[in-house]
Parts: C-alpha cells; structure tokens; sequence
C-alpha cells in the first residue's frame, strides 16, 4: 500500500514552477530520496507534503489523508526535520524534546520515559542536560531526528539532513537514521543533493529538476539504465538532469544554506 | 439520534478546547523557562523605566504640570504601562528570528492549533513584563510614590499587564507575519511606538490634550490599559470605568489573537 502518494501535485511562486504535476507512489517502510540541484524543488515538495505550503493545484496523500483537506490528521501521523535549525539553543536537549512531546500529545506521565529513551537512542544521553547552544553539529541533528520521532509518526520526512556537517559527523547521523529504519520501521522521505547519501540510505530514489521528476527507480536501476559499464549514481544524476541544470542560484537560497551549515558546522 | 449526535459534538469541542489550553500553556512554559536559562535580556530592559522615573519624572515634577497631584505618582503607572508596550511591540522581531532558525516550520508541522501557538507566546511576552513591575514597584517605593501595596489591587494590575502585552505582543506579530523581514519589521516597530505612546495618558492627562489628540487617544488601548492601571496603583479615579478598561483590552486582544492565529503561517512562505 502507498504510505505517501501525490498527483499532478503543483507549486507555483507567481510566474515560476517550483513544483511542476509531481507524480510519486512511496510505499510503507521505504527509505526515499529526492535528489537534485539547489533550487529543484525539493524543499517546496516537502514543504506542501508536511503541510506548511498551500498546494497551487493537485493533490497528495498521507495514510490515506488528504494534505489539503485533512491537514490536521497528517500532522498526527508526520514527523519533519527541517533544513534549518529547528530545536531552541537556550533550552537544554531535554526540554527541547520534553517541549515537543507535549505538542503530540503524548501522555504526560509517559513524556519523560518517551524523552530519554529517544536521547538514549541517538546516543545523547549525557547531553541530555546541557543547553542546545552547547552541542555539535552533528549532536544537534541527531536531536531534531529524535524530536521528530517522539510520537513513532508514520513518516519521517528529513530535509537534507546532513548539510552542513563534516563526514563523522554525517556518518553518525546516517548510522542513526538506518537504525531508526530498522527498529521503526518508519517510512522516511528525505531530500539531499549527495549522491553517497542517498545511495547509502535509500531503497528508492528520484532526480527532480526545475520541479519537474525526470527519473525514478532503486539506484542500481538508475546506474544500469544510463548503459554505460561502471558508472554511478552521479552518473546517471548528470545524465537526466544536465539539459536542465543550472549554475545559479537565488540570493535568499544561498543565504539560506550559508547560516544552516555556518549553524551546525 | 440527534441527541447523541449533539452529545459527540459538544465532547469534540471540549476536546479541542482542554488540547487549546494545554498546548497554550505548553508554548508559555517553554517561553518562561528560556527567560529562566537567561535572564539578562529581562533585566537590561528595566534600565529605560527607571531612567524615565528617575530623570524624566525627577525634573517634570518640579514643573507642576498637574495642580494638586504628584507627578511621580501620576507617571508611574504610565511608565509600568509603557515599558509593556516598548517589550511587546518588538516582540514580532522574535517571531521572525524563530522563522528564520526553522523553529517555526517546525511548530507548524506538528498538530498544535495555531491560536495556541500565537497566544502561547503572547502570554510569555506578559509574563516578561513581570519582573519589570517589580523592579517599577520598587523603584517606586524608593522615590516614595504612594503605591497602594494592597495585594488585590496589584493582582488587578498583573491582569492589566498580561492583557495589554497579549493585545500589543499579537499586534507585533501580525506585523512580523505580514512585513517577514527583521529590516522592515524594526523600521515599524519604531513608527509605531512612540505614536501609541504620545497619543496615550501616560505622562499627561487626557484633559489637556488638543480635541484632536483627545479623540485619538480614546481610540489607543494603551490609554485603557494606563486608565486601569492609575486606578489600581495610586487610586486616581477611572476615566472610563474599570470594567470598560479591562472589556477593550479583553476584546481587542481576543480579536488580534484570531488574526495573529489565521496569519501565523504565513510567515514561513
């Protein structure tokens, strides 16, 4: 059964396509990766499925609800990692996660149980009491991931989730998140420009690019399907996308990136 | 048939209401609790108060502006309601820093009613100001201002100052989610405040505005807040009646907290 399913789901920002008739089936368990350049898409198609962004047209489904009707019920069943900093530096790594699980409604005798079992899990039990504004890139990540998870959502979906970081730090988070797709069972959605990244975590994958998805299969499906002997994801990444890449891009997206990986670096 | 149907109707809206004022409460709590890991920002804040009463009010009071009254006593409780408004108004600022960490995106995604979101933190502004008070209150005491030290009285006043900061702190937001930038929001904020200041009752008397000033300060709720407040800090009789002073903050705030909540996530887009 498809967990995520969208139709000829469209962004529109004035004249520019940012998500242009997206046609995606993810089913339940799958880890999904949605690759591209800076300014794909990427983040708009996660920002209407985690309801945050009004669709312009189509439509999508979340465990079977509706994200443009039944946003409250998809918020239940969704946990989201955004590309910026999402947990509060003044707190400690504890409340931040205290704070959240209060927000999905988890009972409050079983908050704290829930709170530090997710802490000891991404192994942040000995920062547990420390301010936010303490931790290390990679620390900090792990914690967002834990704050998303405290409710066991359904989805998972995680927006770039290792920009920034160096490639300790990225391997810790990658541990983590497959130990989570395997103790879960959690369906997870995530964007990333790093072909490692996605190969190493996904099942499924799917180049977008100007908004548009351009291919979409397992990543030795993709690596066969260019025909060439030997090559990689980055291969194949380059062969369906170079027509429509791009070198440039928005001053408000760069400036963006710049403070998120500044922030965790 | 209808009955039960009437019955789960009126359970789903009891329902909604207790998960409004738990995660109302959840968003002050953590409010609160970042004012606790810091307090500084609190304290820094009490410098302009008690430069206001200690060498605005010092030399004003020589001048008699007021035949018969103290002019230490008539200010302070416009200083108080001041320094609520000079925390709330720039309130919005912190909306648009949140946005810009991804705090926001976050809080909006998961299911927590918006209005919740909003009044959860208006409520924090208030409870920002209180520390203020207390420094005002003792300021006050030092300059021998005659304070009624009667606990109703300055319970009355907290209620004032939350719903005052409540009214003031939304009506930042509204801003923040309609201008989103901090450059555009700071040149607001400062359009906004001195004009809510002057056309109010803080350091004069409505009685010896010009008409058309008078008129305008009727329409501030600053004026209401200070009203309520001089009556229940000094004794001064109310201009307007202590129930209309708390039913236009009351109202205002209800209406703005709404509006804050409809546009809250329109921030992030």
């Amino acid at each position: 059964m498809a967990i995520i399913e969208t139709k000829k789901l469209t962004r529109t920002f004035g004249s520019s396509i940012a998500v242009n008739a997206l046609d995606m089936s993810i089913e339940v368990g799958e880890a999904f990766a949605l690759l591209g350049p800076n300014g794909a898409g990427k983040t708009t198609a996660i920002k209407m499925l985690t309801t945050l962004l009004p669709v312009s047209s189509g439509e999508a489904f979340i465990c079977g609800f509706s994200i443009t009707t039944q946003p409250k019920n998809v918020r239940r069943v969704i946990g989201y990692v955004p590309q910026m900093l999402s947990v509060d530096g003044t707190l400690t790594g504890m409340e931040n996660l205290l704070l959240f699980a209060r927000l999905y409604d988890i009972p409050s005798k079983e908050c704290k149980p829930r709170v530090l079992d997710s802490l000891a899990f991404m192994g942040l039990s000995d920062a547990a009491k420390k301010p936010v504004r303490e931790y290390s890139g990679g620390m900090i990540r792990r914690l967002e991931i834990a704050q998303s998870m405290l409710h066991h959502p359904a989805v998972l979906f995680l927006d770039e989730p290792t920009v920034g970081l160096d490639p300790i730090a990225c391997k810790t988070v990658w541990d983590h998140i497959l130990q989570l797709k395997k103790e879960y069972h959690t369906t997870i959605l995530m964007t990333t420009h790093l072909m490692d990244e996605a190969d190493h975590l996904c099942n499924r994958v799917a180049f977008m690019s100007r908004g548009t998805l351009v291919a979409s299969g397992t990543p030795q499906e993709l690596k066969d399907s260019i025909q060439k002997p030997g090559s990689t994801l980055e291969d194949a990444f380059i062969h369906y996308t170079s027509e429509t890449l791009s070198e440039g891009n928005n001053f408000s997206a760069i400036s963006r990136e710049r403070k998120t990986a500044e922030r965790s670096g | 048939m209808l009955f039960q149907e009437n019955e789960r109707q009126r359970k789903d809206l009891d329902k909604s209401m207790r998960s409004f004022i738990r995660k109302t409460w959840v968003i002050a709590d953590f409010e609160i609790r970042k004012i606790l890991h810091d307090p500084t920002e609190v304290l820094l804040r009490a410098v302009q108060p008690a430069l206001w009463l200690l060498i605005f009010g010092q030399v004003m009071a020589r001048t008699r502006m007021i035949p018969g009254e103290n002019y230490l006593d008539f200010m302070s409780p416009g200083i108080l309601a001041q320094s609520v408004l000079f925390v709330s108004i720039f309130y919005g600022i912190a909306i648009i820093w949140e946005r810009d960490l991804g705090l926001t995106h976050k809080f909006l995604a998961t299911p927590t009613p918006r209005t919740a979101l909003v009044l959860g933190k208006a409520i924090s502004a208030g409870i920002r100001c209180i520390p203020l008070m207390l420094i005002i209150y003792i300021l006050t005491a030092l300059l021998s201002v005659h304070v009624l030290w009667n606990l109703v009285n300055i319970i009355g006043v907290i209620f004032l100052l939350l719903l005052g900061a409540i009214l003031f702190s939304t009506f930042s937001l509204i801003i923040a989610c309609l201008v989103k930038t901090r450059e555009r929001f700071m040149g607001i904020g400062q359009l906004m405040t001195m004009p809510l200041f002057f056309a109010s009752n803080a350091i004069y008397p409505i009685d010896i505005m010009p008409g058309w000033l008078k008129i305008i300060s009727h329409f501030n709720p600053l004026t209401y807040m200070i009203d309520g407040m001089r009556l229940l800090m000094i004794g001064t009789p109310s201009g307007f009646s202590l129930l209309t002073d708390y039913t236009v903050l009351a109202l205002s705030s209800s209406v703005f907290v709404l509006i804050g909540g409809s546009l809250y996530k329109r921030v992030i887009i």
